[in-house]
């Protein structure tokens, strides 16, 4: 019988794509060190994959007081059964206090999988992670409703806690590579029967503009005020002058002007940057869904009731095909001068 | 191709609105749709279906008001539904709900066929978790694959193209399995009124904790690790400065000028 | 804004007293009308195109035979959830509305007094995905039906049509028609006979397409038959039973037809309302002055009243009780109603409501054929006096 005493320590899994590792993971080591230390526990980075070892050092420079490294070829590519195994191992031998994982498409693959095996509780989506000062239990906020309400929810009763987290809603720290620290090897093997999904093939935007918008620091998105597939060029443009990765509304995915990738909203990504520009985005609830956690959000329609103007920290109501020549001529300017 | 498709009835969460005075959700008079998601899962079991002929499912688990979901879902294109409805489900976390579903789903192979895929919508607009799909997966043993927008079957081996942050992907699995579907390139289709006449004389029957081989601690908050300490309405932001009735070269080089003030260039 | 109004009255239609159901049907047509249709109405009014897919998608709802009785393949919708529905098309387009329910308007005849295999012959080619129109109207015969001039003279086992028809609805796109032909001019009204022509029929010519003020995406154009051969089983009824075929047909549509004209002037309330909410001048929105709220009150008052006309000739139908007076009193008012509704919506949006970039101008347009076709309203009124005069 498992009591809640026996476990100790707060968990960060390193998600791990391309063989580097993803952001998130590595932003979540900041709040991991903030709750770890108010529990008076250590903090814990999980690295699985194929080959790396490297990344094992990277989490130490980012905050991580011990890795725990699992390594094998069968890890090379995510796989829920070969990924949930291997944490469901870890899990059960060292016994965390708290598990967190990024909120990643693969994160949110597994962590149901696993939290469902332990018969633990997970919250999803998590936009916030406290301590809850009655019960010590970690506090985990969350939005519901399409983002019109929020709820703080406990694990109060089962181990590990488990909870993912958005990528950009916390920050990396400054790292720190001199740090050392202890990483321990665990030989965990899957074999391959038990893998029952495989990875044929992986098709990357071939557009060559950076797509990974919820890791976006800067979104340039556009929307039916655009008027047609050609005008994309005008955001594109916009976008790679701030290096920003390009976003669309739902209606502009709808009517076939862009990928269905770069959709921002209910049905298509969340996204937390520090800023989001709407050009020719009406402002619908289910994109503001997708947005509203943006740090500065500017807005440019023609419209001046758009719902987005709601929402907007800055706005201008105008003509976007005249607006945004100007701002990218003087963006480039800027870009020059420093 | 026996195929179940888990569907939910949710609140339309477009027309939700914050009660200002009391700063709590209005729910009343907002209109039940069945959940976006599970209507694009049921579209690709349609889709499948005509490929590879079959019989489509659905299944919810709500209560009685759900059945008008499950009627949508008969209208467009699923040949038989259930509702699992008990009190002693309510309060039901992600792990709860998908411990439930799974046990009316061993439940109704027992009656009939295995099923060779469960498709579920990739998370509900409510509840917006995305677990109980993969839960789902878990307690049935079966393999699973999440963010599908486009699912192909040819004998036993299931393709699915699937969306995984920057990149698609395409993953082969195998029968049986869980998958989870986003939006896909394809629009849902509309009922017919004929369709949608007789979606509505269909009698959908409800199955209760009675039928099922159910643990009730297992189920409702009993069954719930994850309990909901507070729920609050998120702070609006504060309506910021805009600029209008310039020239779009004006609007654009005072945009930047507050934004050069703000630092923020 | 409308969306309140239905939350105020349990999420039902205005008017049409309907259980969860039969509004889930309504609910489904207006979406597929808002998504599908609204987005290219405007287009296809300036260019007069005929809007060809989108009657294809229609089709495949089913719209075009809503209350056809299921055994024919028909959606078997009862009438009052069908008046429902009409109103929800024809809100968003009165020619489109007026192009589906000619369809089943055409159908009509041939289920009230066609042999099992003519309404089988029939609905084979309406059901699947096709127009039908009702040829009674000519030249020279309009609201005069005696002094109908094509003629069915039989021939053996056939009989040979010749005669041309006019302002025939979906006359230009119809797979099928129902003819009312002369079998005995002598006799005037009763020697008018009906028929099932398809069009596939040797000697059909479609002639002349209207180019009308309004319902500009409803096909209105010439049938010319010249030696039209059909065989005697194309012979609805007998011989003579023409023009009683014809009424009775006329007088079960023309609630769906009033109720369209309904529709019409909902939707211009509708941008009133709209409009007066976002019109500032004098420093406030214009729905704040009287004024315009005694307007959209009285407009409001006289569009329920038809609506509910509708609504009681349609139960009257239902109970199977005489509803000639009442149906003709329903169209006939919807269709004043329609008319006068537009025109105040017209001068609520002002300059912008004489403006072509705005949609109440084309909703006068429209509105004004509901008081010609399927009666004149002039018949209207003599119909209902010759019921009071009785």
């Amino acid at each position: 019988m498992n009591i809640l005493e026996d476990y100790k320590n707060l968990w960060v899994y390193i998600e791990v794509v391309d063989g580097k590792a993803k952001s998130v993971g590595l932003e979540l080591l900041n709040p991991g060190r903030r709750l770890a230390t108010i529990n008076n526990e250590k903090l814990i980075a999980v690295v699985i994959g194929n080959d790396v070892y490297d990344i094992a050092k990277i989490a130490i420079a980012y905050g991580a007081d011990e890795v725990i490294l699992v390594e094998g070829l069968e890890y090379k590519e995510y796989s829920t059964d070969g990924y949930a195994n291997v944490l469901e191992k870890l899990v059960a031998k060292y016994k965390p206090s708290t598990l967190l994982i990024g909120a990643t498409n693969n994160g949110r693959d597994v962590a149901p999988r696993l939290s469902c095996r332990i018969k633990t509780g997970l919250t999803a989506d998590c936009t916030g992670i406290d301590i809850d000062e009655e019960s010590g239990n970690v506090a985990w906020t969350r939005p519901a409703f399409g983002g019109n309400l929020m709820a703080t929810i406990l694990c109060p009763n089962t181990r590990p806690q488990i909870g993912t987290v958005r990528p950009g809603v916390f920050k990396k720290i400054e790292p720190d590579f001199t740090r050392e620290a202890k990483i321990s090897r665990e030989k965990i093997h899957t074999p391959k029967e038990e893998i029952r999904t495989k990875l044929i093939e992986c098709i990357k935007e071939t557009s060559g503009e950076l797509v990974n918008l919820e890791e976006a620091k800067i979104i340039v998105s556009g929307g039916r005020g655009l008027g047609k597939a050609e005008n994309f060029s005008l955001i594109r443009e916009f976008a790679e002058v701030l290096g920003a990765s390009v976003g669309s509304s739902r209606a502009a995915v709808d009517a076939g002007w862009i990928s269905h990738i770069n959709q921002v909203g209910q049905t298509g990504k969340t996204v937390q940057p520090k800023i989001y520009i709407a050009c020719g985005i009406s402002g619908a609830v289910q994109h503001l869904a997708g947005m509203n956690s943006s740090d500065i959000i500017i807005a440019i329609n023609k419209d001046e009731d758009a719902p987005i103007f709601n929402v907007a920290n800055y706005g201008i109501v105008g003509n976007l095909f005249e607006v945004l020549p100007v701002l990218i001529e003087e963006f480039k300017k800027i870009k020059n001068d420093k | 191709m026996n195929i179940l498709v888990c569907v939910k009835q949710v609140p339309d969460t477009t027309e939700i609105k914050i009660d200002p005075i009391t700063n709590t959700l209005i729910r009343a008079g907002v209109p039940s749709i069945v959940n976006p998601f599970d209507a694009y899962a049921l579209d690709l079991a349609v889709r499948i279906k005509e490929t590879n002929g079959g019989l489509i499912t659905v299944l919810s688990m709500g209560p009685e008001q759900a059945k008008a979901a499950l009627k949508e879902c008969l209208s467009v294109g699923a040949d038989k539904a259930i509702l699992v409805s008990d009190r002693a489900f309510g309060g039901s976390d992600t792990l709860a709900t998908s411990y439930i579903l799974s046990t009316t789903i061993k439940a109704i192979e027992n009656k009939t066929e295995k099923f060779d895929l469960i498709l579920c919508g990739k998370q509900a607009i409510d509840g917006d978790t995305g677990q109980v799909g993969p839960e789902i997966a878990e307690h049935l043993g079966y393999a699973q694959v999440t963010y599908a927008e486009d699912i192909t079957v040819d004998g036993k081996i299931v393709r699915v193209t699937r969306e995984n942050d920057d990149r698609h992907e395409i993953i082969e699995t195998q029968i049986p399995a869980v998958i989870t579907v986003i939006k896909t390139a394809y629009e849902p289709r509309y009922a017919t009124i004929r369709s949608k006449m007789a979606a509505n004389r269909v009698q959908i029957p409800t199955m209760t904790s009675g039928d099922l081989d159910i643990d009730l601690e297992r189920a409702g908050l009993k069954g719930s690790p994850t309990k909901v300490k507070k729920t609050f309405t998120p702070q609006l932001k504060k309506s910021g400065i805009i600029i209008k009735g310039e020239t779009g070269s004006e609007s654009a080089l005072k945009l930047i000028s507050l934004l050069s003030d703000a630092r923020l260039i | 804004m409308l969306n309140r109004l239905n939350k105020y009255l349990g999420g039902k239609k205005m008017g049409y007293i309907l259980n969860e159901e039969q509004n889930s049907l309504v609910d489904m047509v207006e979406k597929f009308m808002t998504n599908e249709v609204k987005p290219h109405v405007a287009e296809f009014d300036i260019t007069g195109e005929f809007p060809k897919e989108l009657y294809k998608k229609a089709f495949e709802l089913g719209l075009h035979c809503i209350d056809i009785p299921e055994e024919f393949g028909g959606g078997g919708v009862d009438y009052l959830t069908a008046a429902a529905i009409y109103e929800e098309i024809g809100k968003v387009d009165a020619g489109f509305a007026t192009g589906l329910c000619a369809t089943s308007l055409a159908l009509k005849p041939v289920l009230i007094a066609g042999t099992p295999e003519q309404k089988k012959l029939f609905s084979d080619i309406i059901i699947p995905g096709a127009f039908g129109a009702f040829c009674l109207t000519e030249p020279d015969a309009g609201s005069d039906a005696g002094s109908i001039r094509t003629t069915a003279v039989r021939d053996g086992d056939e009989y040979i049509i010749n005669g041309g028809k006019c302002f025939i609805t979906n006359g230009g796109v119809s797979d099928v028609y129902v003819v009312f032909a002369s079998t005995d001019k002598s006799k005037g009204l009763k020697g008018l006979t009906a028929f099932i022509v398809e069009r596939s029929r040797a000697g059909i010519t479609v002639g002349k397409e209207e180019n009308k003020m309004g319902i500009r995406l409803s096909n209105t154009s010439e049938v010319i038959f010249e030696d039209v051969r059909i065989p005697v089983t194309n012979l609805l009824g007998k011989e003579g039973d023409g023009f009683k075929i014809a009424m009775k047909t006329l007088d079960l549509s023309r609630p769906f037809v009033g109720v369209i004209a309904v529709g019409i002037a909902q939707r211009a309330i509708d941008e009133s309302i709209k409009y007066s909410k976002e019109r500032i001048t004098f420093g406030k929105p214009i729905a704040k002055f009287q004024a315009i709220q005694f307007m959209l009150a009285d407009m409001d008052i006289e569009t329920e009243a038809a609506r509910q006309m509708v609504v009681h000739a349609i139960q009257l139908i239902l109970a199977n009780k005489p509803y000639s007076r009442e149906a003709a009193i329903a169209k006939c008012l919807a269709g004043d109603v329609a008319v006068k509704v537009a025109l105040d919506a017209i001068q609520i949006l002002g300059g912008y409501g004489y403006s072509r970039d705005y949609p109440v101008e084309k909703l006068l347009r429209d509105a004004k054929i509901f008081q010609i076709f399927e009666g004149t309203n002039q018949i209207q009124r003599v119909i209902i006096a010759g019921q009071l005069l009785k």
